[in-house]
């Protein structure tokens, strides 16, 4: 499959990218690694006049860590976070999901902004910006502004972003050294896209749960957390049968699509397997 | 748009649409055929080529984007001289039938053993979980891969 036709620009600024996104009148498209968004023009589910390539604004790929938490550059790549050594003392949740993305050269050229404003459902960074609460910088013709990972995934594959507006950075909020964390995914092969995916952390005060936050992969149409299978541990302790309440209410609460790699009740199942899972190896009992 | 870029160590400029992917531009501007094109989305790795020392699908990139790169393909790997030790491995171990996937698994266990010599059969094992082979059982080619590791250990890796 060969692309559309388009235009390209590679401006050396944000300022000019958004100018030329903003004239594009919302046939204008940003590409930053391209490794979805190739295959969406290849398989026509997106015939920009223009595509706006952000590799050559400066500033838009570091990784900063500080008490506020870590913020990473759109244009960061997985090998990038892969890489940084410090993420996985900083926030280790990060490196353990990011390893799960695509396969050894898509991680080359990937990066956590594309994937965000992609917002495929079946993809490990736009889950694990909802759990931990993450904000997004964005900056557009109107100015900068913010948005809570919560209210950027509209849809498969769809956002909040305006056409002319550009993911800057994410903004994962301060991680306590203690917290508890968990992250399971199943896929057919290894690096493919994932049948379900589950992300978890929560806080322990006296042998019990605190600020449980559950996000699910693959079991919608946008990221969701699993409400329910948090308040199932939320100020408990967790063990086996705070696991299983968790694991019973997951499976209870998600209603996925059935396709051609796994069925509908079989994903309901998975959702709960991979929490119980992750709650697992979160609560230390069994390193898996 | 006109582009420069090295292939394999060679200054080359090209005039090719937008549209045109680095995989299109190799094969049919600058007639290295060696690297292969099989899914053109980025799922089969037959097209990977090395850009600034990292792997990547060729098909996932535009030429564009490769404007002042350094691209090595598998016709960049041994040149006139014969087979670099890694091509020498997979002969030996018979890491090859159809020949399809091959350029796109040399070149990204070249970047792979370049980067990281002392790489086990685990981490081998999931780079090239990214490159489709439909003969091999893949045994071979990772029997290939971890032969091939100490020449890249001494530095002989690059060597033909």
């Amino acid at each position: 499959m060969k692309l559309p036709s388009f235009d390209y620009q590679a401006p050396a600024s944000l300022a000019e990218a958004v100018a030329l996104l903003a004239a594009g009148d919302g046939s204008a498209r940003p590409i930053a690694g391209g490794q979805s968004f190739l295959p969406v023009m290849a398989f026509r589910l997106a015939e920009p006049s223009l595509l706006v390539d952000l590799r050559n604004i400066p500033d838009l790929s570091g990784i900063k860590i500080s008490d506020a938490g870590v913020r990473i550059g759109a244009m960061a790549r997985w090998r990038d976070l892969l890489d940084d050594v410090r993420l996985a003392e900083a926030m280790p949740l990060l490196p353990a999901a990011i390893d799960h993305v695509a396969h050894y050269q898509i991680r080359n050229r990937g990066t956590v902004g594309g994937s965000l404003a992609h917002a495929d459902p079946a993809a490990e960074m736009p889950t694990l910006a909802l759990t931990c609460e993450a904000q997004i910088d964005v900056v557009g013709a109107k100015g900068e502004r913010v948005l809570a990972a919560a209210d950027l995934f509209t849809g498969a594959l769809q956002t909040s972003l305006e056409p002319d507006e550009i993911i800057v950075a994410v903004r994962f909020p301060a991680w306590a050294k203690t917290k508890r964390w968990g992250f399971e995914e199943f896929s057919r092969r290894r690096g493919d896209f994932a049948l379900a995916g589950v992300a978890l952390c929560y806080d322990e005060t006296e042998g019990r749960a605190a600020n449980v936050r559950i996000g699910a992969i693959s079991v919608a149409d946008t990221p969701i957390r699993l409400k329910n299978a948090e308040a199932a541990l939320e100020g408990r302790a967790v063990d086996a049968a705070s696991i299983e309440a968790a694991m019973a209410a997951a499976s209870g609460e998600v209603d996925p699509a059935g396709d051609i790699h796994a069925s509908a009740r079989y994903r309901k199942a998975l959702v709960g397997t991979l929490l119980g899972r992750a709650l697992e190896s979160a609560a230390g009992r069994k390193a898996r | 748009m006109a582009i420069g870029f090295e292939v394999n160590g060679r200054a080359v400029s090209v005039d090719c649409a937008p549209r045109t992917t680095l995989a299109d531009c190799l094969r049919h501007d600058l007639k290295l055929t060696g690297t292969h094109v099989g899914c053109e989305h980025g799922v089969c790795g037959a097209c990977t080529v090395i850009v600034n020392g990292d792997a990547v699908r060729s098909c996932l990139m535009l030429a564009v984007q490769a404007k002042d790169a350094k691209i090595t393909t598998v016709e960049g790997l041994s040149m006139e001289e014969g087979l670099t030790p890694l091509q020498t491995a997979f002969k030996k171990h018979h890491a090859l039938q159809c020949g399809f996937c091959t350029p796109g698994m040399l070149t990204t266990l070249h970047a792979l053993l370049s980067e990281e010599p002392h790489a086990d059969e685990d981490r081998i094992r999931d780079v090239i979980s990214g490159n489709i082979c439909r003969c091999t059982g893949y045994i071979t080619i990772i029997e290939a891969a971890m032969d091939a590791r100490s020449s890249y250990q001494s530095g002989e890796g690059d060597k033909a």
